[in-house]
């Protein structure tokens, strides 16, 4: 293996690896309102609530296809079995994030808001649900024989999987809340700052929840994190999150604003590397690696130039337009 | 239906959802160029009535928009749910080309559409059309790279095969490769005249109903304007499009051709009904050496046949010599209208004339079907191959089973029937509100602070900031 075919796809991980995180911070959020909407039940206040997020969805939601696509790009011969492999979860999540999509410019367009608002809640449940599904179905391994997905189509459906389901759905949920207590004003921001405390718990139980299960479920995961001299790397992770979670309550109660969120999206950083220390260097666990995936070093190269080029001003319009829609959103502001 | 064709389904499927996709890119490429073109007017001149069209357009846009998005990214990830075998496969090719469609088109359109759409009162009147025409640039852009790697599975070129897959030599033969170019000037040219047709239509509703006359007049001038140069334009694309592919794709040619044996001279048969197990045509109507007068030059020049490949390697004749035919249709149609309009125009009675106003009214539609019905013929013509010469497409599907489709499939169909019902009737409705010229006092100038950022709302509920 040449150093080309060594270091493109670590590069090429990592670049994957950024966008899988700002999708998860950027949508998060974002679904976290959807998420929401069925504890507001004023449809005033759920026009204040979709107005903190309505500028930003789109673009949000494609670093979803950053990472599809980047996975097709960098490892098409990964994308080619996760996708058949997960099939199920997959297109749930589209077809509910198409519903929740249009739920943004329906919902003010029709005379009755109710419809549609049932159709933004439903869809960010079931879209943040099914992204839970897909991430506990990699975690605990899919089935491939000669580089192909050879399980059943219901591979994926397992008491885990739902488990992590259920904990992207809360997790979401922690951002949305922190989100609008940092970005509304009056009833919707107290009521995200009351709501916040009880997210946080159900997060920090769901993450703990997954963090016992994989290990003993999964013994090259206990031996990642347990054995010698691994631990005396490791042991800062579970310690630092505790740590924010700690933060994270005291500030919510303190009524901060903007910390809070931050400390929620730290929170969901450590979870994520935590699972990347887990499954490393695999990409479909447990027998493909980053390199038994990689696409050729050519094609590699030459989205790499790509990127170094356009990313930088892709986050650079991405700050602008959030800075040009900075400020909280007052009560009784609707969504356009 | 649990041992229901994979291979079928997964076809269907594809074609159901992107069918469904296309439509709204059809129309979002020509409305963001439309509406930089307004904000340009707008800012140039500081005429009313333009912002006033813009704003309006951008309310449709914004509905159009969402549905073209949210159906756009089922089909990144259905390339890996449906069609893995064809991704491992192509994935080092095409796979770029998607990722610059994403990096550099699909962030600068979804980003700066914030502004477009919530930005009025935020942003000055050259940010505000700079947004609309960086959005109208990012459209275009996705169209240039998505049609690179559709072109590609077309006329492949650039690449070696090792190790069974498809690898990179040269990317500017992958991205330039022989049908790209005329592909990108087709699709693009049909995009713009879409629209143009759409606000057309529009502009002549609201002349016949005798409301928004000023704006009409606008849209009826701007869309004759433009459609005029458009559709013949798109005649000469088209034209120069046929004979690239009958350079490389023979027997594409000849199924839109409904041509089966090549060693006599083509007609052009007006209308035919091809008999694929008799390999020939019944109830033929056709002119005389028509096709090979127009793809050869020549009254006795010979293009290959149907006969000359087995039937294995043949596309399915019926669908594609039909859809070629919707297509030309709809395109002498366009032509004409735009001529006849321009005549109007020209002696003076395009605002009078309510039988060619009523007609254009009715004829919004033409161009999203000319746009679906040529691409029926591309992609079926292409069968049976996925990549043309290199990969079947029975070849490139999942290994999942046909039953998952099929439930899946019924799910799209559900789910986009319901949406696209719901859009186009929320569409007619704010086409039926129309601009919001005056009534609500203090609408009409550009007052940071004051206007929203979306009319229709404002129209709802006046003086509401944003």
């Amino acid at each position: 293996m040449g150093s080309m075919e060594m270091y493109l796809p670590l590069i090429w991980a990592a670049l994957i690896g950024v966008a899988v995180a700002m999708y998860i911070i950027l949508d998060g959020f974002d679904l976290g309102i959807g998420v929401l909407f069925p504890f507001n039940k004023s449809e005033t206040e759920r026009d204040q609530m979709m107005r903190t997020i309505a500028p930003f969805w789109d673009g949000n939601e494609t670093w979803l296809i950053l990472g599809g696509v980047g996975l097709f790009v960098a490892f098409p011969r990964a994308y080619a079995v996760i996708m058949p492999a997960l099939y199920i979860p997959v297109i749930v999540m589209l077809v509910a994030l198409v519903f929740r999509g249009v739920a943004f410019e329906f919902r003010t367009v029709s005379r009755s808001k109710t419809g549609w608002s049932f159709a933004f809640a439903l869809g960010s449940t079931l879209a943040a649900f099914s992204q839970g599904v897909i991430l506990g179905g990699l975690v605990q391994g899919i089935a491939v024989t000669n580089r192909e997905f050879s399980g059943g189509h219901l591979d994926w459906a397992t008491p885990f999987s739902f488990l992590c389901g259920i904990a992207l759905v809360a997790g979401y949920a922690l951002l949305g809340t922190t989100w609008l207590h940092m970005k509304t004003e009056g009833a919707v921001a107290a009521r995200a700052q009351r709501q916040a405390k009880y997210w946080l718990i159900a997060v920090l139980v769901f993450m703990a929840a997954v963090s016992l299960y994989t290990p003993l479920t999964e013994p090259r995961i206990a031996a990642r994190w347990f054995s010698l001299p691994n631990f005396y790397f490791l042991w800062p992770v579970p310690t630092i999150t505790a740590l924010v979670a700690f933060a994270c309550w005291h500030w919510i109660e303190r009524g901060r604003e903007v910390p809070p969120f931050l400390a929620s999206i730290a929170l969901f950083m450590l979870g994520y590397i935590g699972l990347v220390i887990s499954n490393y260097p695999y990409l479909v666990p447990p027998s493909l690696t980053i390199w038994d995936t990689s696409a050729s070093p050519g094609s590699q190269v030459f989205m790499l130039i790509g990127t170094l080029f356009l990313l930088p001003m892709v986050i650079g319009y991405v700050i602008f337009v959030y800075w040009i829609f900075r400020g909280k959103v007052r009560e009784g502001e609707s969504y356009h | 239906m649990m041992d229901a064709d994979p291979v079928l389904l997964a076809r269907l499927q594809f074609a159901f959802t992107v069918v469904f996709h296309i439509i709204f890119p059809s129309f979002t490429i020509g409305l963001s160029a439309w509406l930089a073109t307004l904000g340009g007017l707008w800012v140039y001149t500081g005429e009313e009535r333009y912002q006033l069209l813009m704003r309006f357009w951008v309310k449709i846009f914004a509905v159009s928009f969402a549905m073209g998005v949210v159906s756009g990214i089922v089909l990144s990830y259905q390339f890996g749910t449906n069609w893995s075998r064809f991704s491992a496969f192509t994935g080092d090719v095409i796979g770029p080309l998607l990722g610059y469609e994403v990096l550099a088109a699909f962030f600068l359109e979804a980003t700066f559409l914030g502004i477009l759409l919530f930005g009025f009162s935020r942003v000055p009147p050259w940010l505000y059309t700079l947004s609309a025409a960086v959005v109208a640039f990012g459209t275009m852009s996705s169209a240039f790279w998505i049609l690179a790697a559709n072109s590609w599975m077309q006329t492949p070129a650039g690449h070696a095969i090792e190790n069974g897959v498809a690898v990179p030599v040269d990317w500017l033969q992958i991205i330039f490769n022989p049908s790209f170019p005329y592909r990108f000037a087709h699709m693009l040219n049909a995009a713009y005249l879409t629209t143009a047709f759409v606000v057309l239509g529009v502009g002549a509703r609201f002349l016949l109903e005798g409301r928004h006359l000023s704006e009409g007049r606008t849209m009826l001038r701007m869309g004759i304007g433009l459609a005029v140069i458009l559709a013949p334009l798109q005649l000469f694309i088209g034209d120069q499009h046929g004979l690239n592919t009958l350079k490389h794709q023979p027997i594409k040619v000849a199924a839109m051709e409904g041509h089966w044996d090549g060693s006599k001279p083509a007609d052009f048969h007006i209308f035919a009904w091809p008999d694929e197990k008799a390999e020939k045509n019944r109830f033929e109507i056709s002119i005389p050496h028509g096709s090979s007068l127009i793809l050869t030059h020549s009254w006795d020049g010979l293009i290959p046949g149907l006969s000359s490949v087995p039937p294995d390697q043949r596309p399915p004749v019926t669908v594609v010599f039909f859809a070629f035919r919707i297509m030309l249709a709809l395109g002498f149609f366009m032509i004409a209208a735009a001529l006849y309009g321009a005549f109007l125009w020209w002696r003076g009675t395009l605002f009078e004339t309510r039988w060619f106003l009523r007609i254009v009214a009715n004829a919004w539609w033409t161009g999203f079907v000319a746009v679906i019905a040529g691409w029926v013929v591309t992609e079926s013509g292409r069968q049976p191959w996925l990549v043309y010469n290199l990969m079947r497409t029975a070849d490139g599907i999942s290994p999942v089973p046909g039953a998952t489709v099929l439930g899946t499939l019924a799910l799209f169909i559900v789910a986009y029937g319901i949406v696209f019902s719901f859009g186009i009737y929320y569409m007619n409705r704010l086409i039926k509100q129309g601009p919001d010229d005056g009534g609500h006092g203090g609408h009409g100038g550009h007052e940071p602070g004051f206007l929203s950022g979306n009319p229709v709302a404002a129209a709802q509920s006046p003086g509401r900031e944003i």
